[in-house]
C-alpha cells in the first residue's frame, strides 16, 4: 500500500510526494521510520526562523531612538499580531500572544517555503495534525479550567434542557470534528497549490518559463496567508469561545 | 481480455476519484455567493472595503474546506489505494 502522499511511510515516483531520505534505526509498531523531506524542511523553515529571530533580538537589544532597518520590521511584525490577536480573543489575548503569534509565524514561513523550492512541511498531515491537536488541548484545557460540571454538562446538552442527553453524542462528535477539520483544511489547501506547481513543473517542463511565477504568487503567497489567516482565526475563536462559554 | 478483481478495483477507484471532485461544484457555489454578495457590500458603502474583502476572504476559505475534502477523497482513492490489497 503506498501511502506516503499522507504519511511518511512508502516511497512514490511523483515530484509531490514524501521522499524517504534516511532509515531510522528501529522499527514504530512493525514499520522503518525514515527521516523523511518533512523533516529536512521543517528544519530549514525553523533555522529560517530562528536565524530572524536573533537578527531581531540583537536589533533590539541596541534599540536607538528613531528606528531603523530590523527594528521597524520587528516592531511592525509585533504590533500586527498584537492586534490581530487582541482583537480576536479580547482579554484573554495577551496570555495566548506568544503561541498564537509563534503559530502564525510557522504556518506563513512553511506556506511560503515553496517559493525556495522545498516542499511545504504543511503540505504533510503529520505537521497539521500536530498542530490541530494542540489546538484542541488548548480548547479542552481552557474548558475545563474556566467552567464546573454542571456548566459543562447543560453546555453538551445545549439544544435541549439537561435532563434530556439525546444531543450529547452529537455534541461530543462535533468536538473530536473540529481538529480534523482545521487540520485537513490546511493541509489540503497547501497540497493542492503542491501538486498543482508539481504537474506545471512536471508536465510543461519544456515550456515552464517565467510565467509559473504567478501561480506561485496565488497558491504560495496568496493561499498560504489565507490559510495562515484563518487556521489561527479559527484556533482562537475556539479557545476564546472556551474561554467565556458559548451563549 | 482478462480483468482481475484489482483493475476492476482500481478502475472504480478512478471513477469514484473523478466523482468526489464534484464537490468542488458546492465550494463553487458558496464561494461567488460571498463574492457577490460582497460586491454588493461594497457598492452600497465603498468606505468599508477592506474590512469586507477581509471578511469575504475568510469565508470562502472556509467554504473552500468541504471541496478540500473532496480533493482529498480523490487523491486517497487514487494514490493510497485504500480499496486495494
Amino acid at each position: 500500500m503506498n501511502s506516503s502522499l499522507l504519511l511518511s511511510s512508502a516511497s512514490g515516483d511523483l515530484g509531490f510526494m514524501i521522499k524517504e531520505l534516511v532509515p531510522m534505526p528501529f522499527k514504530f509498531m512493525g514499520s522503518t521510520v525514515w527521516i523523511t523531506t518533512s523533516h529536512v524542511c521543517i528544519l530549514i523553515v525553523l533555522l529560517i526562523l530562528i536565524g530572524f529571530a536573533a537578527a531581531c533580538h540583537h536589533a533590539l537589544t541596541h534599540p536607538k531612538e528613531i528606528p531603523t532597518g530590523l527594528q521597524n520590521v520587528a516592531e511592525l511584525i509585533v504590533e500586527m499580531l498584537s492586534k490581530m490577536i487582541n482583537g480576536t480573543m479580547g482579554k484573554s489575548g495577551d496570555r495566548f500572544l506568544c503561541y498564537f503569534g509563534t503559530v502564525f509565524c510557522f504556518i506563513l514561513v512553511s506556506n511560503i517555503s515553496g517559493l525556495l523550492g522545498l516542499r511545504p512541511p504543511t503540505a504533510d498531515y503529520g505537521t497539521t495534525f500536530a498542530m490541530a491537536i494542540i489546538t484542541f488541548v488548548l480548547i479542552h484545557f481552557n474548558t475545563i479550567k474556566y467552567h464546573n460540571a454542571k456548566e459543562l454538562w447543560i453546555d453538551k446538552c445545549s439544544p435541549l434542557p439537561p435532563w434530556c442527553p439525546i444531543w450529547l453524542p452529537i455534541n461530543l462528535i462535533s468536538d473530536i470534528a473540529v481538529p480534523i477539520s482545521l487540520s485537513l483544511r490546511l493541509f489540503a489547501n497547501v497540497l493542492s497549490g503542491t501538486i498543482v506547481m508539481a504537474l506545471v513543473y512536471g508536465l510543461l517542463s519544456k515550456v515552464a518559463i517565467i510565467w509559473p511565477a504567478v501561480l506561485h504568487v496565488y497558491f504560495d503567497l496568496f493561499s498560504g496567508a489565507i490559510q495562515t489567516y484563518v487556521f489561527c482565526m479559527l484556533s482562537m475563536t475556539y479557545v476564546t469561545q472556551a474561554i467565556d462559554g458559548r451563549d | 481480455m482478462n480483468i482481475s478483481g484489482s483493475d476492476l478495483i482500481l478502475a472504480c477507484s478512478a471513477i469514484g476519484a473523478g466523482i468526489a471532485v464534484t464537490s468542488g461544484i458546492g465550494t463553487g457555489i458558496g464561494q461567488g455567493n460571498a463574492a457577490g454578495h460582497a460586491a454588493a457590500a461594497v457598492g452600497r458603502n465603498p468606505g468599508a472595503q477592506g474590512n469586507i474583502t477581509t471578511t469575504m476572504l475568510l469565508g470562502q476559505a472556509v467554504a473552500e474546506t468541504t471541496g478540500l475534502y473532496g480533493l482529498v477523497v480523490a487523491l486517497l482513492l487514487m494514490f493510497v489505494k485504500p480499496l486495494v490489497g
